[in-house]
């Protein structure tokens, strides 16, 4: 393995870094917008919308994310929409992981016995104030171990945007490797980058759900 | 004494073709405390759930300071803060401390000064033996501390009404002696209680009126507890209280 390089090769890994993170983020943001409206108007029961949450829920579940971001960036724009490999990553993401924290908040939502809805309601509060101060503090945080999975989960998903000519770190990788041949020294960086990007997701989400958990629950 | 401040007519409350209270009458005056016992699944929890409207009532009406309150009413969140309701799983919120969950409602709903009712929640605390622990989270607190802190909870609000659903039946027996002080205390200041319960020595101290009920049906009503509990007039009483007698033969 050449150490040289590698320290060649560092800063278009960097550069890499830096775009899977951007369009990586943003996806898990919209994904967990996009999961908690679902989530919750699948969990009031508003009609229409509760049916068609349910149906993109299992459209995106039941379909490849390689296959969703092909059909946005090659079948789209035949029908006038085109989309940037950006946009389309982020947006690609978002719409699968929806879908993921979506099942994930519903779990969640269920979880809460029925009487402390009760409780607040038996003190005078609306529907609006029970669901905002009682109901979703308490689903965020009995959501969170799901929420980590997820994310973790949607930021190695991305290794896929390769195919949309993002040039995130696979892309990096694999255009390297094919130029220049030095499959050890690229794959090496790439398996080094991804934990770079995950290993603080992993420990910053166990302390956080510690932290909610314990003052929360007890232990 | 003589205001009326709750009235229920002609109630029925069933759950599909099970009817859990039939034609239930019963009239609450202001700083009355009404005590309802009976054999469980007698219908005393849905009675306390109906009037906090909680549940749909199928006919009847429940009247709170001459108005009509009634689950479906647009305006129910208002209507129920002049009802407190106390529950048996205290309920409070965990994520939560002591102080943020009594002035939670106050301040959010009724608009209040967070400061104001952060003082009035404090001052109640203090009346309970609670005033340390404040800052403290739920699950911190004994089974008994979390029953006054909901106790505390409830009156925040300054309910005209204040409805206990068995309070101390997950308790321990020495936990439930400082819960039923603070209800003792607060009869003594005349708040009005409807006060469902299986303690029996506390009910006979407390009550102005001893309801029984008995499958939906209020089988007998007394405004003489000591003498209720003593001899009860109808025979579905006596047996019902005989259970709580104990005799070696």
């Amino acid at each position: 393995m050449n150490v040289e390089v590698m320290r060649e090769y560092l800063p278009l890994y960097w550069r890499a870094l830096l775009l899977t993170l951007k369009v990586g983020w943003i996806g898990v943001l919209l994904a967990f917008l996009f999961g908690l409206i679902c989530a919750v108007t699948i969990h009031l029961g508003i009609p229409v919308l509760r049916r068609l949450f349910k149906i993109y829920i299992e459209l995106f579940r039941n379909t490849p994310l390689l296959v969703q971001l092909f059909f946005m960036y090659f079948a789209l724009p035949k029908i006038g929409i085109r989309i940037s490999p950006e946009v389309c990553g982020s947006l690609g993401l978002g719409l699968l992981g929806g879908a993921y924290m979506a099942e994930t908040f519903r779990s969640g939502l269920e979880g809460i016995p029925a009487i402390q809805e009760e409780s607040a309601a038996s003190l005078g509060m609306n529907r609006l104030q029970i669901f905002c101060y009682v109901i979703l503090p308490q689903t965020i945080s009995v959501s969170i171990p799901g929420i980590l999975a997820n994310v973790i989960f949607l930021l190695k998903e991305t290794s896929v945007f390769s195919v949309i000519s993002l040039m995130d770190l696979m892309f990096t990788a694999k255009d390297l490797i094919g130029m220049y041949a030095k499959t050890i020294e690229c794959l090496t960086l790439l398996v080094i980058f991804y934990l770079i990007m995950l290993l603080p997701v992993s420990i910053l989400g166990s302390w956080l759900e510690r932290r909610v958990r314990y003052a929360e629950f007890g232990d | 004494m003589n205001q009326e401040l709750l009235e229920i007519r002609h109630l029925h409350k069933s759950y599909g073709e099970h009817t859990i209270i039939k034609d239930l009458n019963l009239t609450v005056h202001k700083g009355e405390v009404i005590v309802v016992i009976g054999p469980s699944g007698c219908g005393k929890s849905t009675l306390l759930r109906c009037i906090n409207a909680l549940e749909p009532i199928q006919d009847g009406q429940i009247c709170i300071g001459g108005e009509s309150i009634h689950k479906d009413d647009k305006n129910i969140s208002e209507k129920r803060q002049k009802i407190g309701m106390v529950f048996q799983s205290y309920e409070l919120f965990p994520h939560k401390t002591i102080l943020d969950n009594i002035t939670l409602a106050p301040v959010k709903v009724q608009k209040r000064k967070r400061a104001e009712a952060e003082k009035e929640a404090i001052e109640l605390l203090g009346k309970v033996g609670l005033s340390g622990r404040k800052d403290d989270y739920p699950r911190q607190l004994s089974g008994g501390q979390k029953q006054r802190v909901a106790i505390v909870r409830a009156l925040c609000m300054h309910p005209e009404i204040l409805l206990l659903d068995e309070i101390t039946a997950a308790l321990d027996p020495e936990m439930v002696r400082e819960v039923l002080e603070v209800v003792l205390d607060l009869a003594k200041n005349g708040s009005t209680m409807i006060i469902v319960t299986h303690e029996m020595a506390f009910a006979k101290a407390i009550a102005d009126r001893v309801i029984f009920l008995d499958q939906g049906e209020i089988v007998e009503e007394s405004t003489n507890p000591k003498r209720f509990f003593e001899n009860p007039e109808t025979d579905r009483a006596k047996k019902f209280l005989d259970n709580f007698q104990y005799e070696k033969n």
